[in-house]
């Protein structure tokens, strides 16, 4: 793996793309901590982690969705969703949050659910069916309130805000920890069950996946429910980070989403890709708006521009190993 | 009527690793039926796509000349500015648009850069009445039957001013009526002075409509007949396209023969596209444990169709039928349940639907019986790995490790890559489907080996192949299907390549 004469072994190849992903993080940590003073500790990733919480765990589910060969549109919007209901149920009622997350988890993989039902029973493309969750979930979220809604139950804020302390003065927030359960748990889902290997298959090939006696259609059911609730939780998270419920939080955050899983190396077509490329993804994101912030007199749009930059880069590479595989 | 229009003379086209066409020679009579009859893969397909530019002229050897005139071909569109069109088996038309749309497509009606759609429809409808269409020109093409789609890619053949029309089977997909009308319609067309050249598997339609045949064997033109004489059978046409010495390319293999495993009752199954066509017509087969069947056909008469729809339905509405496992009947409804009665199906495209191609080997041997290497969900993956070890050993498939991707094997070792994957299943009936299409000759015989060591275990093994001699070197007994229906049952000892074409080409009376 070390080595990059590629395409001549097959097995590096699989790994090339979260390989190229992970250097690329170095390298911009490496230029970040020569060009700023103040950059290069082990905090700064940290505080990817906590400023992107909420991300990674949507990026997750989306990469459950991505390797089937679907994709989810509706993620940005459930997650708005999530954070109003959390808000409005704590703030109105002053339901407890231990009610309330629940809750909420489960109206996301509700969602989830019946777009990976329609999708499977009507056949219907994952993008259209999707789109229309998407606009449905935002719209349901303007029923709820028009306006932010502060959150101020003192468990959730308390919860919020509890830092956890690490080695030499660096800490995390519980969002970040649960973040990584997630990621954990997926991957370990991903690589090490039957569950995991009929997503992969899907992905490759869905007319073979059948013919072998896969269960197809549970298995896409399944992925746009696991999504969901990976929106929900990434939901629930950022009204850690925010302490409110907004109509207005997470818009566009399905194309960061798909950014990250794409970045990650994972392919858009299904079937290869590595929730650890997902990781990756994300962190070359957040490292991206870091480094722009850290600029400061770099407009935040520059991270847009960056993003764009490295998707067509990515795009391209992708092409590139696919043509090649395909022969 | 001793006018040559077309003349195709040493024809060779060479693909990486096969002489698809060797040496070829066709000479065409104007204004004459002119068929040409071979098995599947005899290179009949493509010595028309040579013809018709689809192979642009520098890819091939020889010559064409065609109205006196030697052509270099570069595309299609060279071809039809010649004349000659080519209706392939699958009909290139735009299932949205309507019938003229479809007959001037890419050659529309127009004033100015905009089209004139009364001219349009008024050609259209002159051009179907000529092939007697009865349809109105707006109707779109998928609300009409294959048999009249055919009709219409004709008519777009005589809107750009046809002189040589070819027609890749252009029965093999039509009911009876429809076929007794196109052949009509093709005599309309030869007195009108327009040349076809038909490929076709089915030889009564041949016998009654050709002037002439000529017969191709592995890319070889053996000879051309005179059908004015009368003398031209249905078995002299057979003769000429098997005839080919059975060399010793099949290990030997004596059988045990065993108990009755799978025995299927009536088979009728539909085509999913066209829902009132019978693809398998009430056959009957019996499989027993230690004995390798054969199920010849050629293209079109329902080999794959009656695997895949035994196989857990996955092909085909309407199927009707009964099967018995081990002489108890069963319902098969779907994958999982063909692989819990222990049925396999290694299908003839295996890169499409037999492989995850961007998948390594060890995750598609085990993909299918993923049931037993797991437990409660969790794949044991150590055990995956030696049962993957195993198979990269015993089956002798050539690859640094089973972590390579499958897609990069050659066809052979994918062959065996597939039947890893349902042999790990643990079946008790084995069927399949051109085991050995697009594979080398030695690892053939690997593959022969492999079936008859997994009939000595006790397992009932179904082959689906094209190549005759590949059917009697290997099976015990041959069942022949013909348009859907099974024409004949032949023991090994009587098993000729003449008896088994004449079976297969037996049309319905």
């Amino acid at each position: 793996m070390t080595t990059l004469t590629l395409g001549r072994t097959s097995v590096p190849a699989k790994y090339l793309p979260v390989l190229v992903t992970g250097c690329l993080f170095v390298a911009m940590f490496l230029v970040g901590g020569i060009r700023y003073e103040g950059f290069a500790t082990g905090q700064i990733i940290l505080n990817v982690f906590i400023d992107n919480g909420f991300l990674l765990v949507v990026a997750v589910g989306m990469t459950f969705v991505i390797l089937t060969g679907g994709i989810d549109l509706s993620v940005g919007s459930v997650v708005a969703l999530s954070t109003m209901i959390s808000a409005s149920l704590m703030a109105g009622p002053g339901w407890p949050p231990y009610l309330v997350v629940p809750l909420v988890l489960l109206i996301g993989s509700g969602l989830g659910l019946v777009m990976g039902y329609i999708i499977h029973a009507f056949d219907i493309q994952p993008f259209i069916v999707t789109l229309a969750g998407m606009f449905l979930a935002r719209g349901l979220c303007y029923t709820i309130g028009t306006d932010s809604i502060p959150i101020e139950d003192p468990t959730f804020t308390a919860f919020a805000q509890t830092r956890i302390d690490l080695f030499a003065d660096m800490w995390i927030s519980p969002s970040v920890v649960i973040a990584l359960v997630v990621v954990g748990v997926a991957a370990y889902v991903l690589h090490y069950t039957r569950f995991g290997r009929a997503v992969y298959a899907t992905g490759g090939s869905e007319q073979s996946a059948l013919l072998m006696g896969l269960p197809v259609a549970r298995t896409k059911v399944t992925v746009y429910t696991i999504s969901g609730f990976c929106s929900a939780l990434g939901g629930v998270l950022l009204s850690f980070y925010m302490l409110s419920g907004y109509g207005l939080h997470a818009v566009g955050m399905e194309l960061d989403a798909i950014a990250a899983v794409v970045i990650g190396g994972t392919l858009l077509t299904g079937g290869t890709g590595f929730l650890l490329g997902t990781v990756l993804g994300v962190l070359v994101l957040g490292l991206i708006q870091t480094i722009i912030s850290f600029e400061g007199t770099l407009s935040s749009w520059w991270t847009k521009i960056f993003i764009g930059l490295l998707l067509f880069v990515f795009i391209l590479l992708q092409r590139l190993f696919s043509a090649r595989t395909r022969r | 009527m001793t006018e040559h229009i077309l003349r195709m003379s040493g024809i060779t086209k060479t693909f990486p690793g096969v002489k698809a066409l060797q040496d070829v020679n066709l000479s065409v009579r104007r204004g004459e039926i002119h068929a040409i009859c071979g098995e599947n893969g005899a290179g009949k397909s493509t010595l028309m796509k040579v013809l018709s530019g689809v192979y642009p002229h520098g890819e091939y050897e020889g010559e064409i000349t065609f109205e006196g005139k030697r052509c270099e071909f570069s595309g299609i569109r060279d071809s039809e500015h010649a004349g000659i069109v080519i209706i392939h088996q699958e009909l290139a038309l735009s299932p949205q648009l309507s019938i003229a749309e479809n007959i001037f497509l890419g050659n529309e009606r127009a004033k100015r850069g905009l089209i004139d759609w009364n001219r349009t429809n008024y050609e259209a409808d002159e051009l179907m009445k000529r092939v007697g269409l009865r349809e109105n020109p707006t109707t779109p093409i998928s609300d009409i039957g294959v048999g009249k789609q055919q009709l219409v890619e004709i008519a777009k053949a005589l809107s750009k001013e046809v002189k040589l029309l070819i027609l890749d089977e252009p029965t093999a997909a039509l009911n009876d009526d429809d076929s007794a009308h196109l052949l009509d319609l093709l005599r309309g067309l030869r007195d009108e002075g327009i040349t076809c050249v038909i490929i076709s598997h089915k030889l009564n339609e041949v016998i009654a409509i050709a002037d002439a045949v000529t017969i191709i064997r592995d890319g070889r033109t053996i000879e051309t007949l005179e059908m004015a004489s009368g003398q031209v059978t249905e078995d002299r046409i057979i003769s000429g396209m098997v005839g080919r010495a059975l060399d010793n390319r099949f290990p030997p293999h004596e059988p045990t023969i065993g108990e009755e495993a799978l025995r299927i009752e009536d088979w009728t199954v539909y085509s999913p596209s066209q829902p009132d066509r019978k693809v398998v017509d009430g056959a009957s087969l019996t499989l027993r444990r230690g004995e390798i069947v054969g199920l010849a056909g050629l293209m079109g008469a329902g080999r794959t169709e009656l695997a895949m729809s035994v196989f857990g339905r996955t092909y085909g509405v309407h199927i009707s039928g009964k099967i018995f496992k081990d002489g108890k009947p069963v319902e098969i409804r779907n994958v999982q349940d063909a692989i819990k009665y222990g049925i396999a199906y290694a299908t003839e495209d295996r890169k499409r639907y037999g492989l995850n191609l961007i998948e390594d080997i060890k995750r598609n041997i085990s993909a299918a019986g993923l049931k037993g290497l797991a437990k409660r969900g969790w794949v044991n993956e150590h055990e995956e790995y030696r049962v993957a070890e195993q198979f990269h050993k015993s089956m002798n498939i050539k690859a640094p490790s089973v972590d390579a991707v499958v897609g990069k094997l050659s066809g052979g070792n994918q062959q065996k890559v597939v039947l890893s994957k349902w042999i790990l299943t643990e079946p008790d009936v084995l069927i399949l489907d051109e085991p050995t299409r697009g594979i080398d000759v030695g690892a053939k015989y690997e593959i022969y080996t492999i079936i008859n060591r997994l009939a000595d275990q006790g397992k009932a093994v179904l082959v689906i192949s094209s190549e005759l001699p590949e059917l009697l070197g290997l099976c015990d007994r041959i069942y022949t299907l013909s348009e859907g229906r099974i024409t004949g049952e032949v023991p090994r000892q009587e098993a000729t390549q003449e008896r088994l074409m004449y079976l297969m080409t037996k049309g319905q009376e």
